[in-house]
This record gives C-alpha cells, sequence and structure tokens, in this order.
C-alpha cells in the first residue's frame, strides 16, 4: 500500500478513516483469536521463564533472571543452538537449490516451444510426484526413514549399500553424520512444497520477457540466471524465510529418528526436544519457558535479518 | 505387555515402577484431589483397629480375627487375572474361618470402583491397587487412608511360626513398599533382573553362562568366532537395562550401600571405585557390540535374539512373556545373574536385582481389618504364594514358593535364580523416579561408554558432574532413602 506521500486534507482524512474502519471490521475477530491464543500465551510463557514453577504448584515463585543465567552454562542448550545455526545455514540452502533446479526443469527445461516455454517431458508427472512427501504427516515420515536409516542391513539405504560392497553406514548412529542425516529427510520432505512455490512464480514471469531473450539468443541458463531467478526473487525470499523458521523446528523428525532422543551425545538436539523435555520429563516448566523464550528471540532475528538482507529493489512488470 | 516401538516400554516400566510405590514418596499434591471428595465419611466412622475388632489373638490367629466377620476383597483382574484369589487365597481363607463369608469384587478400574467408596467411607476390606487406573497410594496415605502393614511384616508366618514374615519375603519387600517411613504396601510380585540367553543354543554349543567377567570376555570370544553377536542391547530406546546392569554390577562388587549413595547424592557416589570397575568391565563387553545396535529399538534386538543372532541380552523377568509371539520352538529362555568383576566383591555372583511389585493395600477404615491382615498372612504363606504362581504365572515374593512346580522355563529359571540368590539381593534405583535430568544423563553417558566414545572415567566424572548438578539446584526436591 503505497499512499504515504505526506499530503493531509480533510477529504482524504475521512477517505482513510472509512478505509481502515472498513479493513478493521475484517481484521477483529482474527485479531482477538490472534491475541488470546498466540499471543497471550507467549507473555504468559515470558513470565513463567522468570519463575521455577514446576508445573503444580499455584503459586509459582519469582526467580529472576535465574532460568536464563543458568542457560548460559548448559552444554545441551547450546549443542541445541549450534545445530539450529547449522540447520539455518545448510537446510534451506540445499531445499531451495533443489527445488528451483526441479522448478525450472518442470517449467522452462524443454526450452521454447511454439513460442512459449515447456517443461521436460513428462513435466506434469513429476509435479505431483515430487509434491507426494508433502502430504505425509511428519511422524509417518519419521517412521518411514527409521526403516531407510536403520544402521544394519536391514536398513534400505544400508541394504542398497551392501549391494556394491559398502558397509554399513550408521546414519543415525554416527555423532556426526546423525544431524546430516535428519537434515536429509527434511529437504526430502519440504522440496515438492518450494517445487510448487516456485512453479507457480515461474508461471506469472510474462512469457513475452522469455520469447525475447530467446530472441537474443539467450540459452537455458542465461534464462535462467538472468530472467527467471530475478523476477521469482520475491518468492525465493518467503520460501527462505519459511525453512528457516522450520530449521527452528525439526523437533519431530528428531524425537523419533535419533538415538534416546537427540542423541548420540546430544548431536542431534534441538531447542524444541529441549523445552519438551524440560518440562514433561524434567518438569521444569520455568526453565522450558526461559528456553522457549530464546527460541522466540532466535527466531524473530532471523526472520528480521534475512528480510532485511535479502531485501532487493522489486522488479515492476 | 506391548510389542510395538518405544514408548509403550517405559510406560509400562513407569506403571511397573508406580506399582512398586516407590512414586508414593513422591506423589504429596494429589493428596488435595482426594480430600476434595474424601470430606464426607472419615472421622464419623469407627476406627476398628484390629484389637477392636474382638476376638482374642493367639499364635495361630496373631491378628485376633472375628470368625463369622464378613471379608470384601477386590482384585485389579488385569494380566495376573483374579483366578489366584477366587481359586486359592479366598477359598484358604474360608477354610480358616468357614463362618465367614467372602466378598470378591473383580474390576480393571480400581479408582472408578474405589474412590467414590472411600469418599463415603464404605470401604473393601482387601485391595490388589493396580492396573493403569490405579489409585495413588501416596496419596491415600496422607489421607490417613492406609493401614500400616508393620504388624503383618511381624507376624509368624503360618509355615514356620518362629519366623516372622518379613523373613520368608525377598530381602527388601517391606522396604519397598514403605511410604513416609512406614510400610503400607504389599508388593507381592516378583521380578528378576539378569542376563537372558537361550538355553538350548548354549547346550548345543557347549556354552556355560559366565561366572566372571573374565569368563565373560572369553566367551564372547569365543561366541563371535561362532558368528553371533555375543552380547547387546537397543541403544536407541532402552538404554537404561544397560544401565541397570552397571548398577548391578556396582553393587555386587561394592554392596548395596553403592545404590543408595548414588540416589541420596552423595558426595562422590559415581566416583566409588566399584562404580568405575563396573563401567570399565562392561565397557570391554561394549566392544563385542555392533555399533548399530545403538540404533536399534529393544524389540528389535529382542526379535535378533530370538533368531539366534545375540547370544546375552540383559532385561527383566518380563522378557519371557514379552516375546511370546516370536519366540520359536528352539528357543528356551534363562536368565543368568551379572558376572562378579573379583572374588573380593562384596555380593556373591549368584546375587541377582530382585524388585517385588505389583502393590496390595488395607484400608485403615474397612470393618474387617484384621481379616485383611490374617488374607494377606495367607498370600504370604507358600501354599498361598504356590497357588498364585499356577494361577498368574508370575513369581511371588515368598521365599521357595516355585518350589516343585513346572514352570514355563524363563519363569523356572527366574525362580533358579532367586532361590539361589538367597538372602543376596540387589535393590532398587530411586533416582530413575527422583531425579529424571540425571536419569537421562546416565541414558546418555551409557551409550556413550558402551559404543566406545568415553571411557569409564569419563563416565563417571561426567555423571559426578551431573549428579552435583542436580544437588546443587536448589529449585528440585531432594529424597532421601537409607534401606
Amino acid at each position: 500500500m503505497r499512499h504515504g506521500d505526506g499530503r493531509r486534507s480533510r477529504g482524504l482524512a475521512s477517505v482513510r478513516v472509512r478505509k481502515y474502519g472498513f479493513i478493521l471490521s475484517f481484521l477483529v475477530i482474527p485479531l482477538i483469536l490472534y491475541v488470546v491464543f498466540v499471543i497471550s500465551p507467549y507473555a504468559q510463557a515470558f513470565y513463567i521463564s522468570l519463575t521455577n514453577w514446576r508445573g503444580v504448584s499455584a503459586n509459582p515463585q519469582f526467580i529472576g533472571l535465574e532460568n536464563f543465567t543458568r542457560l548460559l552454562s548448559d552444554d545441551v542448550f547450546w549443542a541445541a543452538v549450534r545445530h539450529h545455526a547449522l540447520l539455518l545455514l545448510a537446510m534451506p540452502l540445499i531445499t531451495i537449490a533443489i527445488a528451483l533446479f526441479f522448478s525450472f526443469l518442470l517449467n522452462l527445461g524443454g526450452g521454447s516451444r511454439g513460442g512459449r516455454m515447456t517443461g521436460v517431458r513428462g513435466s506434469g508427472f513429476y509435479r505431483v510426484v515430487y509434491f507426494f512427501p508433502q502430504v505425509l504427516a511428519v511422524a509417518v515420515v519419521g517412521v518411514l526413514f527409521q526403516a531407510i536409516y536403520r544402521p544394519d542391513n536391514t536398513g534400505v539405504l544400508n541394504g542398497l549399500l551392501s549391494g556394491i560392497g559398502i558397509g554399513p553406514v550408521g546414519w543415525l548412529i554416527a555423532p556426526n553424520l546423525a544431524l546430516w542425516s535428519i537434515m536429509g529427510v527434511v529437504v526430502w520432505q519440504s522440496v515438492g512444497f518450494y517445487v510448487v512455490l516456485f512453479s507457480a512464480g515461474m508461471a506469472a514471469i510474462p512469457s513475452d520477457v522469455f520469447e525475447a531473450a530467446a530472441l537474443d539468443g539467450a540459452g537455458r541458463f542465461r534464462l535462467f540466471f538472468s530472467i527467471t531467478l530475478p523476477l521469482i526473487w520475491d518468492t525465493i525470499q518467503v520460501g527462505w524465510v519459511y525453512l528457516g523458521i522450520a530449521a527452528f523446528d525439526c523437533f519431530a523428525l528428531v524425537q523419533v529418528l535419533s538415538v534416546d532422543r537427540g542423541g548420540p551425545d546430544n548431536s542431534t538436539t534441538v531447542l524444541p526436544l529441549e523445552i519438551w523435555r524440560a518440562a514433561f520429563t524434567f518438569s521444569k516448566f520455568g526453565y522450558a519457558s526461559a528456553m522457549g523464550v530464546a527460541l522466540f528471540f532466535l527466531t524473530i532475528t532471523f526472520a528480521a535479518l534475512s528480510l532485511r538482507v535479502t531485501r532487493r529493489e522489486r522488479i515492476e512488470l | 505387555m506391548s510389542n510395538s516401538a518405544g514408548t509403550p516400554r517405559e510406560i509400562t516400566r513407569r506403571q511397573m515402577l508406580r506399582r512398586i510405590g516407590l512414586t508414593a514418596l513422591v506423589a504429596g499434591p494429589a493428596a488435595s484431589v482426594l480430600s476434595a471428595c474424601a470430606t464426607s465419611g472419615g472421622s464419623s466412622a469407627a476406627s476398628p483397629t484390629a484389637a477392636a475388632s474382638g476376638a482374642a489373638t493367639s499364635a495361630a490367629n496373631p491378628f485376633g480375627v472375628k470368625a463369622d466377620a464378613p471379608l470384601e476383597v477386590v482384585i485389579f483382574k488385569g494380566g495376573l487375572g483374579d483366578s489366584y484369589a477366587t481359586d486359592v487365597h479366598e477359598p484358604l481363607y474360608k477354610k480358616e474361618f468357614p463362618k465367614a463369608s467372602v466378598k470378591h469384587v473383580a474390576t480393571q478400574q480400581i479408582a472408578q470402583t474405589l474412590q467414590p467408596r472411600f469418599a463415603s467411607g464404605d470401604v473393601p476390606d482387601f485391595i490388589a491397587n493396580s492396573g493403569s487406573d490405579l489409585m495413588d497410594n501416596g496419596a491415600l496415605q496422607s489421607e490417613g487412608q492406609l493401614l500400616d502393614l508393620t504388624p503383618l511384616f511381624d507376624a509368624p508366618s503360618i509355615d514356620d511360626p518362629s519366623k516372622k514374615i518379613r523373613d520368608t519375603l525377598i530381602p527388601g519387600t517391606a522396604e519397598s513398599g514403605l511410604i513416609a517411613g512406614k510400610p503400607y504396601i504389599l508388593n507381592y510380585v516378583f521380578t528378576g533382573y539378569g542376563l537372558w540367553y537361550n538355553s538350548k543354543l548354549f547346550q548345543t554349543k557347549g556354552w556355560t553362562p559366565p561366572k566372571t567377567f573374565d569368563e565373560f570376555k572369553t566367551l564372547c570370544g569365543t561366541i563371535k568366532k561362532a558368528g553371533l553377536t555375543p552380547y547387546a542391547y537397543a541403544g536407541k530406546n532402552a538404554s537404561y537395562y544397560q544401565y541397570w546392569m552397571i548398577l548391578i554390577t556396582a553393587a555386587k562388587a561394592g554392596g548395596n550401600q553403592v545404590l543408595i549413595d548414588i540416589d541420596n547424592l552423595a558426595d562422590g557416589a559415581w566416583n566409588h571405585d566399584a562404580v568405575k570397575q563396573s563401567a570399565a568391565a562392561w565397557a570391554e563387553i561394549g566392544k563385542f557390540m555392533d555399533k548399530s545396535y545403538e540404533g536399534l529399538i529393544h524389540t528389535e534386538v529382542q526379535t535378533r535374539q530370538n533368531q539366534d543372532k545375540i547370544a546375552l541380552y540383559p532385561s527383566g523377568a518380563w522378557l519371557e512373556n514379552e516375546q511370546k509371539s516370536n519366540t520359536p520352538a528352539s528357543f528356551e529362555y534363562a536368565v543368568t545373574p551379572t558376572p562378579s568383576l573379583t572374588s573380593a566383591d562384596k555380593l556373591p555372583f549368584e546375587a541377582i536385582r530382585a524388585v517385588a511389585g505389583e502393590p496390595y493395600i488395607i484400608p485403615s477404615k474397612g470393618k474387617n481389618t484384621a481379616g485383611a491382615l490374617e488374607y494377606a498372612r495367607i498370600m504370604l504363606s507358600k501354599e498361598g504364594a504356590k497357588g498364585f504362581i499356577q494361577k498368574s504365572g508370575s513369581l511371588s515374593v515368598v521365599i521357595g514358593s516355585a518350589d516343585g512346580l513346572s514352570l514355563a522355563p524363563g519363569l523356572q529359571s527366574t525362580a533358579d535364580a532367586q532361590k539361589a540368590a538367597g538372602s543376596n539381593i540387589v535393590t532398587y534405583n530411586s533416582f530413575e523416579n527422583w531425579y529424571k535430568e540425571l536419569e537421562t544423563e546416565l541414558r546418555k553417558q551409557t551409550n556413550s561408554l558402551m559404543f566406545g566414545r568415553i571411557s569409564a572415567d569419563e563416565f563417571c566424572a561426567n555423571m559426578q558432574k551431573k549428579a552435583d548438578s542436580v544437588k546443587a539446584d536448589s529449585s528440585i526436591t531432594k529424597q532421601n532413602r537409607t534401606v
């Protein structure tokens, strides 16, 4: 909405009141729901994080920032933060790269035919297939990958590898491989969605731009890097934020797949898992909330930063 | 017992621990819930004590049961069934008091059935408080609803009047039912822990279960050459099976005080020589494990054992029952105690970890508490316990009660182990319930140790560090035990 040209007159103001009043009347119900079910739990979590509440007493004791100072010296917490950093760097990058590659092939990879850009042969079929993993519930995916990653030769991957003479790989039991294995599952599951997202972005690019470029003799790669990529940059940016936020989760997969929930030796643990453990296993709700608050700020910081960093001049078509 | 993955086992174990009554000690809060509905009955009802119920006491009738007083028995009809009560204990009671009528109530919903009756003051005389809907014993006790069972444990045994009942039970039975320092719970079912193997396989291969860790290592070498994995546990979700073994070995070497010190977060408890030696010995055995077992769950490992791919597996006596549907005819479960570390061990090789479970209680405000105590005394006689074993397929805490019975091979083996152990019993760990953070850390460190990522010294140091930090954490309520 680009209305802020600074000029004010009575007529304009009344238009504005009417306009915003109209919008507000639509927003008020979702806003109330949002306040009750999102903002207020957050606010409570902030308060609980300053107490030593154990989940049972009616009056938790206020202990100031003690939970937070304890966080600073908690190895498991820092291990989880490091894992989020790694997930944040690698997971979106890999997912977006693969999704861009696939959606380019599906939409533009076939070159131009009769003046229209087309995908590779059978792209309609692939489009559906890529989306399959997205349809599966994350718990199902977890159970599926238990069988795929099983550490002996009865595992799907290790069975295949043993066929070509490579010894069983401890996908989830080797401390420096386990997190990557879990990341692989996240990527496998999310690629389909981003293929669809980017495909929609690409479909929105007017075909005359491609035609003009093609007439000028641009090849497929030139088309991709000079036209497609800049024109769907907004979509990629959105995808990046989604994936980044997903990188702060991974609870279900780690819970189902990892050794002893977050192991071996904390090598796969993530903050949501530690929050869950602190709250429901150790019944330290205050401490768990402190971790939750830390996670909140990490996520917010990431979203703000990434939106700022990836901001570009918008290309008007 | 469920065969599905992961959590069911833990729930089962938690239920088991609940039955053992350990949680009773930390149960405080739930008491207020009960008190809310327990207001109506209470003080107005007469409070009969053993003495008040009439008849004189004698050697044969130590609680002074009135011969014609009716008795109401409520039995949880779950995995153990209820025929052990209807066909064994209740007829025995009727035989002793022919004039008394015995009312039998079987239910799967103990709490739903009985909570209202506690609230109104019309309570039955004897209760098997089990199942997933059991009543919170800690809450009942704090409401004054439970009868102190000290007279029961001190009463003369039916089989040998010169002995107190407590001395005819496996050591620690009375202690396992302590709430606030007094025995309020009779834990009647016996569960033994050790290393399980296929006795038929061992026979054909000519292997004998090891008595020392040196023998254990030699045997592991032999088994490995035969193409089997000598020893394994499930690292993914059941590393506590393994830490039980480490702690049993430590307790055998240094005595049960080692476990008590660990539970009490005593300074340096984890750095005790016995713990260190045990960890080191088990780490040596860990070298014979396949790395892949860290990524498997307990049912996967147990099934591999049934397929004779694994020789020895650490677990408790429920294993045979749990694996029933997967066990081929060529597989007969047997259990052996954990091997001894050195000849200087405080407890002999035969010592096993044994835990009493399945709580029975006597309401303090019942109309025939003396009769209920006598009923419990009958349960704890050899005849009563034998009948229980035959009807329920589980062992009882009465020493020697399985003698001469024909049992499933694994159960027979547990009974033999129990008999061989005599009074050499390794007791329980309370920290598993008291300090979950310590328990979680122990699982982690156990996997690290057994799969060769840390040394025994590091294991002890890491555990001591965690124990110290739990001790220093003022937000965690500290518990204590002396037995």
